[in-house]
Protein backbone atom coordinates (compact mmCIF):
# COMPACT_ATOMS: atom_id res chain seq x y z
CA UNK A 1 0.00 0.00 0.00
CA UNK A 2 1.73 3.33 -1.15
CA UNK A 3 1.59 6.69 0.91
CA UNK A 4 0.91 9.36 -0.55
CA UNK A 5 2.36 12.82 0.60
CA UNK A 6 0.95 16.04 0.46
CA UNK A 7 3.07 19.17 1.36
CA UNK A 8 1.02 22.58 1.02
CA UNK A 9 2.40 26.11 1.41
CA UNK A 10 0.39 29.17 1.68
CA UNK A 11 2.09 30.28 -1.81
CA UNK A 12 1.89 26.76 -3.51
CA UNK A 13 1.37 23.39 -3.51
CA UNK A 14 5.08 21.90 -3.21
CA UNK A 15 4.37 18.14 -2.79
CA UNK A 16 2.05 15.59 -3.98
CA UNK A 17 3.00 12.24 -4.92
CA UNK A 18 3.33 8.77 -3.60
CA UNK A 19 5.74 7.85 -1.15
CA UNK A 20 7.81 4.97 0.70
CA UNK A 21 8.68 6.87 3.69
CA UNK A 22 8.62 10.26 5.15
CA UNK A 23 11.00 11.31 8.14
CA UNK A 24 9.82 14.99 9.40
CA UNK A 25 10.49 17.01 12.56
CA UNK A 26 7.43 16.52 14.87
CA UNK A 27 6.82 18.35 18.03
CA UNK A 28 8.40 15.48 20.21
CA UNK A 29 11.11 14.90 17.62
CA UNK A 30 11.78 13.10 14.34
CA UNK A 31 9.02 10.97 13.53
CA UNK A 32 9.11 8.49 10.85
CA UNK A 33 5.98 7.65 8.89
CA UNK A 34 5.46 4.33 6.88
CA UNK A 35 2.11 3.10 4.93
CA UNK A 36 -0.27 2.19 7.49
CA UNK A 37 0.65 4.93 10.17
CA UNK A 38 -1.86 5.11 12.89
CA UNK A 39 -3.76 8.01 12.93
CA UNK A 40 -2.03 11.24 14.07
CA UNK A 41 -2.05 14.56 14.13
CA UNK A 42 1.16 17.20 15.64
CA UNK A 43 2.86 20.00 15.13
CA UNK A 44 5.82 20.26 12.82
CA UNK A 45 8.64 22.35 13.99
CA UNK A 46 11.06 24.06 11.69
CA UNK A 47 13.64 21.42 10.77
CA UNK A 48 14.59 18.95 7.79
CA UNK A 49 12.13 16.86 5.65
CA UNK A 50 13.57 13.36 4.29
CA UNK A 51 11.40 11.66 1.31
CA UNK A 52 11.87 8.40 0.79
CA UNK A 53 11.03 7.06 -3.39
CA UNK A 54 12.36 3.99 -4.63
CA UNK A 55 15.30 4.01 -2.98
CA UNK A 56 16.02 7.82 -3.31
CA UNK A 57 16.09 10.59 -0.68
CA UNK A 58 15.23 13.71 -1.02
CA UNK A 59 15.61 16.39 1.93
CA UNK A 60 13.56 19.93 2.01
CA UNK A 61 13.89 22.18 4.60
CA UNK A 62 10.49 23.49 6.08
CA UNK A 63 9.03 25.92 8.77
CA UNK A 64 6.56 25.89 11.43
CA UNK A 65 3.15 23.86 10.69
CA UNK A 66 0.60 20.99 11.09
CA UNK A 67 1.09 17.36 10.65
CA UNK A 68 -2.27 15.30 9.53
CA UNK A 69 -1.43 11.70 9.09
CA UNK A 70 -3.75 8.81 8.12
CA UNK A 71 -3.27 5.54 7.31
CA UNK A 72 -3.04 6.26 3.47
CA UNK A 73 -2.59 9.70 3.29
CA UNK A 74 -0.22 11.94 5.20
CA UNK A 75 -1.02 16.04 4.92
CA UNK A 76 1.99 18.52 5.68
CA UNK A 77 0.47 22.64 6.05
CA UNK A 78 3.84 24.50 6.53
CA UNK A 79 4.79 28.18 6.34
CA UNK A 80 7.37 26.94 3.73
CA UNK A 81 8.91 24.12 1.96
CA UNK A 82 12.35 24.23 0.02
CA UNK A 83 14.17 21.16 -1.84
CA UNK A 84 17.14 21.05 -0.10
CA UNK A 85 19.04 21.44 -3.99
CA UNK A 86 17.02 24.84 -4.10
CA UNK A 87 18.31 26.35 -1.33
CA UNK A 88 20.42 29.85 -2.22
CA UNK A 89 23.01 29.57 1.33
CA UNK A 90 23.87 33.38 0.76
CA UNK A 91 19.97 34.17 0.44
CA UNK A 92 19.22 32.76 3.52
CA UNK A 93 22.06 33.92 5.31
CA UNK A 94 21.46 37.38 4.61
CA UNK A 95 17.37 36.83 5.35
CA UNK A 96 18.97 35.67 8.81
CA UNK A 97 21.16 38.31 9.52
CA UNK A 98 18.34 41.13 8.73
CA UNK A 99 15.85 39.08 10.87
CA UNK A 100 18.43 38.90 13.69
CA UNK A 101 18.73 42.36 13.22
CA UNK A 102 15.21 43.73 13.43
CA UNK A 103 15.13 41.08 16.88
CA UNK A 104 17.03 43.44 18.30
CA UNK A 105 15.48 46.28 16.99
CA UNK A 106 12.01 45.10 18.51
CA UNK A 107 11.60 45.89 22.17
CA UNK A 108 10.00 42.14 24.27
CA UNK A 109 7.30 43.46 26.18
CA UNK A 110 5.78 44.91 22.60
CA UNK A 111 4.45 43.65 19.46
CA UNK A 112 4.68 39.88 20.57
CA UNK A 113 3.50 38.66 17.17
CA UNK A 114 6.19 40.36 15.63
CA UNK A 115 8.57 38.90 17.21
CA UNK A 116 7.44 35.22 17.03
CA UNK A 117 7.35 35.98 13.32
CA UNK A 118 10.95 37.06 13.25
CA UNK A 119 11.70 33.59 15.84
CA UNK A 120 9.99 31.84 13.52
CA UNK A 121 11.92 33.37 10.12
CA UNK A 122 15.67 32.73 12.00
CA UNK A 123 14.57 29.23 13.14
CA UNK A 124 13.43 28.43 9.47
CA UNK A 125 16.74 29.94 7.99
CA UNK A 126 18.75 28.21 10.04
CA UNK A 127 17.43 24.75 9.61
CA UNK A 128 18.03 25.63 5.41
CA UNK A 129 21.23 26.58 6.56
CA UNK A 130 22.05 23.63 8.54
CA UNK A 131 20.71 21.11 5.74
CA UNK A 132 22.76 22.94 2.83
CA UNK A 133 26.05 22.31 5.31
CA UNK A 134 25.19 19.02 5.94
CA UNK A 135 25.26 17.86 2.23
CA UNK A 136 28.27 19.94 1.27
CA UNK A 137 30.41 17.67 3.88
CA UNK A 138 29.31 14.16 2.78
CA UNK B 1 -29.45 70.94 -34.37
CA UNK B 2 -25.72 71.12 -32.95
CA UNK B 3 -22.96 73.00 -34.99
CA UNK B 4 -19.47 71.06 -36.18
CA UNK B 5 -17.65 72.95 -33.45
CA UNK B 6 -20.45 71.57 -30.34
CA UNK B 7 -19.30 68.05 -32.28
CA UNK B 8 -16.22 68.68 -32.76
CA UNK B 9 -16.13 69.62 -28.91
CA UNK B 10 -17.52 66.71 -27.69
CA UNK B 11 -15.47 64.33 -29.77
CA UNK B 12 -12.35 65.85 -28.34
CA UNK B 13 -13.77 65.19 -24.87
CA UNK B 14 -15.13 61.70 -24.88
CA UNK B 15 -11.09 61.18 -26.33
CA UNK B 16 -10.14 62.39 -23.04
CA UNK B 17 -12.30 60.46 -21.27
CA UNK B 18 -11.36 57.32 -23.16
CA UNK B 19 -7.52 57.62 -22.51
CA UNK B 20 -8.36 58.04 -18.71
CA UNK B 21 -10.20 54.85 -19.01
CA UNK B 22 -7.43 53.22 -21.02
CA UNK B 23 -4.90 54.04 -18.87
CA UNK B 24 -7.02 52.65 -15.59
CA UNK B 25 -7.93 49.55 -17.37
CA UNK B 26 -3.96 49.19 -18.01
CA UNK B 27 -2.98 49.47 -14.48
CA UNK B 28 -5.92 47.24 -13.38
CA UNK B 29 -4.86 44.58 -15.50
CA UNK B 30 -1.64 44.46 -14.15
CA UNK B 31 -2.60 44.57 -10.81
CA UNK B 32 -5.03 42.10 -11.67
CA UNK B 33 -2.88 39.63 -12.40
CA UNK B 34 -1.19 39.42 -9.62
CA UNK B 35 -3.87 39.66 -7.14
CA UNK B 36 -4.90 36.82 -8.94
CA UNK B 37 -2.19 34.81 -8.67
CA UNK B 38 -1.82 35.49 -5.10
CA UNK B 39 -5.60 34.38 -3.89
CA UNK B 40 -5.33 31.09 -5.75
CA UNK B 41 -1.73 30.17 -4.82
CA UNK B 42 -2.85 30.84 -0.96
CA UNK B 43 -5.96 28.45 -1.73
CA UNK B 44 -4.98 25.02 -1.65
CA UNK B 45 -3.43 25.79 1.90
CA UNK B 46 -6.49 27.78 3.40
CA UNK B 47 -9.04 25.12 2.11
CA UNK B 48 -6.41 22.21 3.41
CA UNK B 49 -6.12 23.68 6.44
CA UNK B 50 -10.14 24.61 6.76
CA UNK B 51 -10.54 20.59 5.88
CA UNK B 52 -8.33 18.95 8.22
CA UNK B 53 -9.79 21.11 11.16
CA UNK B 54 -12.97 21.00 10.58
CA UNK B 55 -12.31 16.74 10.57
CA UNK B 56 -10.42 17.33 13.60
CA UNK B 57 -13.65 19.48 15.37
CA UNK B 58 -15.89 16.42 14.82
CA UNK B 59 -13.12 13.99 16.74
CA UNK B 60 -12.44 16.83 19.22
CA UNK B 61 -14.02 16.34 22.70
CA UNK B 62 -16.51 19.00 23.31
CA UNK B 63 -14.92 21.97 24.54
CA UNK B 64 -11.74 20.93 23.47
CA UNK B 65 -10.94 24.52 22.32
CA UNK B 66 -12.84 27.95 22.18
CA UNK B 67 -13.21 28.41 18.83
CA UNK B 68 -14.52 24.96 18.35
CA UNK B 69 -17.92 25.66 19.72
CA UNK B 70 -20.00 28.76 19.95
CA UNK B 71 -19.66 31.46 22.43
CA UNK B 72 -22.16 32.25 25.12
CA UNK B 73 -22.97 35.77 24.25
CA UNK B 74 -25.87 36.27 21.52
CA UNK B 75 -24.25 38.56 19.76
CA UNK B 76 -23.04 38.46 15.87
CA UNK B 77 -19.04 39.46 14.73
CA UNK B 78 -19.34 40.61 11.21
CA UNK B 79 -16.41 40.87 9.38
CA UNK B 80 -16.53 43.32 6.05
CA UNK B 81 -14.18 43.15 3.47
CA UNK B 82 -14.35 45.78 0.83
CA UNK B 83 -12.60 47.89 -1.48
CA UNK B 84 -10.52 51.02 -0.44
CA UNK B 85 -11.44 52.95 -4.00
CA UNK B 86 -14.78 52.84 -6.48
CA UNK B 87 -15.05 52.70 -10.21
CA UNK B 88 -15.17 49.01 -10.36
CA UNK B 89 -18.59 48.45 -11.29
CA UNK B 90 -20.84 47.07 -8.44
CA UNK B 91 -18.91 45.08 -6.97
CA UNK B 92 -19.40 46.85 -3.32
CA UNK B 93 -23.16 47.33 -4.09
CA UNK B 94 -23.33 43.48 -4.66
CA UNK B 95 -21.44 42.94 -1.97
CA UNK B 96 -23.48 45.28 0.59
CA UNK B 97 -26.86 44.60 -0.81
CA UNK B 98 -25.84 40.64 0.12
CA UNK B 99 -25.29 42.01 4.09
CA UNK B 100 -28.53 43.35 3.83
CA UNK B 101 -29.98 40.61 2.71
CA UNK B 102 -28.82 38.34 4.78
CA UNK B 103 -30.36 37.66 8.87
CA UNK B 104 -27.87 37.03 11.66
CA UNK B 105 -28.47 35.85 14.91
CA UNK B 106 -28.80 38.66 17.74
CA UNK B 107 -27.17 42.10 17.16
CA UNK B 108 -24.95 42.39 14.79
CA UNK B 109 -21.62 44.51 15.50
CA UNK B 110 -18.79 45.14 12.72
CA UNK B 111 -15.09 44.87 11.99
CA UNK B 112 -14.15 46.36 8.35
CA UNK B 113 -11.62 46.65 6.11
CA UNK B 114 -11.45 49.00 3.25
CA UNK B 115 -12.82 52.25 3.29
CA UNK B 116 -15.56 51.44 1.13
CA UNK B 117 -17.33 49.43 4.32
CA UNK B 118 -16.43 51.97 6.37
CA UNK B 119 -18.33 54.00 4.94
CA UNK B 120 -21.27 51.53 4.29
CA UNK B 121 -21.74 50.71 8.15
CA UNK B 122 -21.41 54.38 8.82
CA UNK B 123 -24.33 54.77 6.45
CA UNK B 124 -26.33 51.97 7.42
CA UNK B 125 -25.94 52.92 11.32
CA UNK B 126 -24.94 49.72 12.63
CA UNK B 127 -22.71 49.30 15.39
CA UNK B 128 -18.77 49.57 13.76
CA UNK B 129 -16.16 48.08 16.24
CA UNK B 130 -13.22 48.54 14.26
CA UNK B 131 -11.99 49.26 11.09
CA UNK B 132 -7.97 48.30 10.03
CA UNK B 133 -6.67 49.66 6.84
CA UNK B 134 -5.13 47.43 4.65
CA UNK B 135 -2.61 48.43 2.27
CA UNK B 136 -2.10 46.82 -1.41
CA UNK B 137 -0.81 44.43 -2.10
CA UNK B 138 -1.92 42.76 1.11
CA UNK B 139 0.81 41.89 4.06
CA UNK B 140 0.20 39.32 6.39
CA UNK B 141 1.52 40.84 8.98
CA UNK B 142 -1.28 43.53 8.68
CA UNK B 143 -4.04 40.76 8.36
CA UNK B 144 -2.34 39.21 11.65
CA UNK B 145 -3.85 42.64 13.71
CA UNK B 146 -7.32 41.71 12.27
CA UNK B 147 -7.15 38.42 13.42
CA UNK B 148 -5.79 38.87 16.65
CA UNK B 149 -8.96 41.00 17.37
CA UNK B 150 -11.30 39.01 16.47
CA UNK B 151 -9.72 36.39 17.99
CA UNK B 152 -9.57 38.68 21.55
CA UNK B 153 -13.49 39.87 20.25
CA UNK B 154 -14.77 36.19 20.47
CA UNK B 155 -12.84 34.88 23.65
CA UNK B 156 -14.33 37.52 25.23
CA UNK B 157 -17.81 35.23 24.79
CA UNK B 158 -19.93 38.21 24.05
CA UNK B 159 -20.10 36.42 20.71
CA UNK B 160 -22.08 33.95 18.91
CA UNK B 161 -20.41 33.54 15.83
CA UNK B 162 -18.14 35.15 13.84
CA UNK B 163 -18.90 36.01 9.81
CA UNK B 164 -16.80 36.97 7.08
CA UNK B 165 -18.63 38.99 4.50
CA UNK B 166 -16.18 39.48 1.01
CA UNK B 167 -15.88 38.66 -2.28
CA UNK B 168 -15.44 35.30 -3.59
CA UNK B 169 -13.25 35.39 -6.56
CA UNK B 170 -14.43 32.80 -8.96
CA UNK B 171 -13.00 34.50 -12.34
CA UNK B 172 -12.02 37.85 -13.93
CA UNK B 173 -16.14 38.46 -14.62
CA UNK B 174 -17.62 36.14 -12.08
CA UNK B 175 -17.08 37.44 -8.46
CA UNK B 176 -20.03 35.90 -5.95
CA UNK B 177 -20.52 37.88 -2.87
CA UNK B 178 -19.98 35.58 -0.10
CA UNK B 179 -21.20 35.44 3.60
CA UNK B 180 -19.10 32.50 5.42
CA UNK B 181 -19.10 31.45 9.17
CA UNK B 182 -15.53 31.66 9.94
CA UNK B 183 -15.73 30.88 13.71
CA UNK B 184 -16.14 28.68 15.53
CA UNK B 185 -14.43 26.43 12.54
CA UNK B 186 -16.69 25.86 10.08
CA UNK B 187 -16.23 24.19 6.31
CA UNK B 188 -15.19 27.23 4.40
CA UNK B 189 -15.17 27.69 0.22
CA UNK B 190 -12.92 30.14 -1.42
CA UNK B 191 -12.97 30.37 -5.11
CA UNK B 192 -13.95 28.15 -7.78
CA UNK B 193 -12.13 25.21 -7.40
CA UNK B 194 -12.59 22.28 -5.19
CA UNK B 195 -11.00 19.83 -6.77
CA UNK B 196 -9.25 18.01 -3.36
CA UNK B 197 -12.36 18.12 -1.24
CA UNK B 198 -14.53 14.88 -1.92
CA UNK B 199 -11.21 12.80 -1.49
CA UNK B 200 -10.28 14.39 2.46
CA UNK B 201 -13.72 13.94 3.39
CA UNK B 202 -13.85 10.27 2.72
CA UNK B 203 -10.37 9.55 3.97
CA UNK B 204 -11.18 10.82 7.71
CA UNK B 205 -14.33 10.71 8.00
CA UNK B 206 -14.64 7.26 10.75
CA UNK B 207 -10.76 7.65 11.85
CA UNK B 208 -9.93 8.27 15.31
CA UNK B 209 -6.66 10.62 15.54
CA UNK B 210 -3.81 10.25 18.12
CA UNK B 211 -2.32 13.85 19.19
CA UNK B 212 1.31 14.35 19.73
CA UNK B 213 1.73 15.94 22.38
CA UNK B 214 -1.69 17.00 23.12
CA UNK B 215 -5.28 17.92 21.40
CA UNK B 216 -4.73 21.04 23.53
CA UNK B 217 -1.10 21.59 22.47
CA UNK B 218 -2.01 21.18 18.39
CA UNK B 219 -4.95 23.81 18.84
CA UNK B 220 -3.14 26.31 20.53
CA UNK B 221 -0.84 26.52 17.79
CA UNK B 222 -2.93 25.56 14.86
CA UNK B 223 -5.89 27.67 15.48
CA UNK B 224 -4.80 31.10 15.83
CA UNK B 225 -2.65 30.85 12.96
CA UNK B 226 -5.60 29.00 11.04
CA UNK B 227 -8.09 32.22 11.68
CA UNK B 228 -5.20 34.42 10.44
CA UNK B 229 -4.70 32.82 7.59
CA UNK B 230 -8.34 32.16 6.80
CA UNK B 231 -8.75 36.14 6.90
CA UNK B 232 -5.71 36.77 5.02
CA UNK B 233 -6.99 34.20 2.26
CA UNK B 234 -10.55 35.86 2.09
CA UNK B 235 -7.96 39.77 1.70
CA UNK B 236 -6.41 38.24 -1.02
CA UNK B 237 -9.94 37.14 -2.77
CA UNK B 238 -11.39 40.15 -2.29
CA UNK B 239 -8.46 42.02 -3.98
CA UNK B 240 -8.23 39.78 -6.77
CA UNK B 241 -11.82 40.37 -7.31
CA UNK B 242 -11.73 44.40 -6.84
CA UNK B 243 -9.16 44.73 -9.57
CA UNK B 244 -10.67 42.17 -11.87
CA UNK B 245 -13.98 44.32 -11.02
CA UNK B 246 -11.88 47.27 -12.27
CA UNK B 247 -10.39 45.86 -15.39
CA UNK B 248 -14.11 44.81 -16.54
CA UNK B 249 -15.36 48.13 -15.60
CA UNK B 250 -12.73 50.20 -17.07
CA UNK B 251 -12.85 48.37 -20.30
CA UNK B 252 -16.36 48.55 -20.81
CA UNK B 253 -15.53 52.71 -19.88
CA UNK B 254 -13.55 52.52 -22.92
CA UNK B 255 -15.18 50.29 -25.22
CA UNK B 256 -18.66 52.69 -24.81
CA UNK B 257 -15.99 56.14 -25.06
CA UNK B 258 -14.88 54.73 -28.49
CA UNK B 259 -18.28 53.71 -29.53
CA UNK B 260 -19.73 57.21 -29.15
CA UNK B 261 -16.46 58.76 -31.04
CA UNK B 262 -17.83 56.94 -33.78
CA UNK B 263 -20.94 57.69 -33.51
CA UNK B 264 -19.87 61.54 -33.35
CA UNK B 265 -17.87 61.56 -36.01
CA UNK B 266 -20.63 59.97 -38.35
CA UNK B 267 -22.82 63.01 -37.09
CA UNK B 268 -19.84 65.26 -37.82
CA UNK B 269 -19.21 64.47 -40.90
CA UNK B 270 -22.72 64.36 -41.85
CA UNK B 271 -22.86 67.49 -41.37
CA UNK B 272 -20.37 68.69 -42.93
CA UNK B 273 -20.99 66.91 -46.32
CA UNK B 274 -24.60 68.73 -45.83
CA UNK B 275 -23.29 72.30 -45.02
CA UNK B 276 -21.06 71.58 -48.14
CA UNK B 277 -24.02 70.39 -50.81
CA UNK B 278 -26.10 73.19 -49.98
CA UNK B 279 -22.76 75.72 -50.75
CA UNK B 280 -22.71 74.05 -53.56
CA UNK B 281 -26.61 74.03 -54.45
CA UNK B 282 -26.48 78.03 -53.49
CA UNK B 283 -23.46 78.50 -56.08
CA UNK B 284 -25.09 76.96 -58.63
CA UNK B 285 -28.56 78.60 -58.12
CA UNK B 286 -26.68 82.06 -57.91
CA UNK B 287 -25.15 81.04 -61.42
CA UNK B 288 -28.41 79.93 -62.98
CA UNK B 289 -29.77 83.20 -62.08
CA UNK B 290 -27.32 85.35 -63.85
CA UNK B 291 -26.93 83.46 -67.18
Amino acid sequence: MPLKLEIVTPEARIFSDEVDTVVLPGYEGEMGVLPAHSNLVTTLLPGELRITKAGKTTEMAVGEGLVEVTGTVTRILTDAAVDADKIDEKAVEEALERAQKSLAELKPGEQQEEIAAVMAMIQRSTAQLHIKRKRKTV
Amino acid sequence: MPSTRDIRRRIKSVKNTAQITKAMQLVAAAKMKKAQDQASNGRAYAEMLNKVLVNLKEQAEEGAHPFFSEGKGTKTLILLIASDKGLCGALNTNLFKKLITTQFEGDAEYVTIGKKSVQAINRLRRALLADFPIKDPAHFAEVRAVGRFIQEKFCTGDYKKVFVVFNNFINTVTVVPTVEQLLPVNPVTLGGKRDFAPEIETATATTEYTFEPSAAVVFETVLPQYVNNTIYQMVLESRASEHSSRMVAMKNATDNAKQMIKDLSLEYNKLRQASITNELLEITTAKMALE
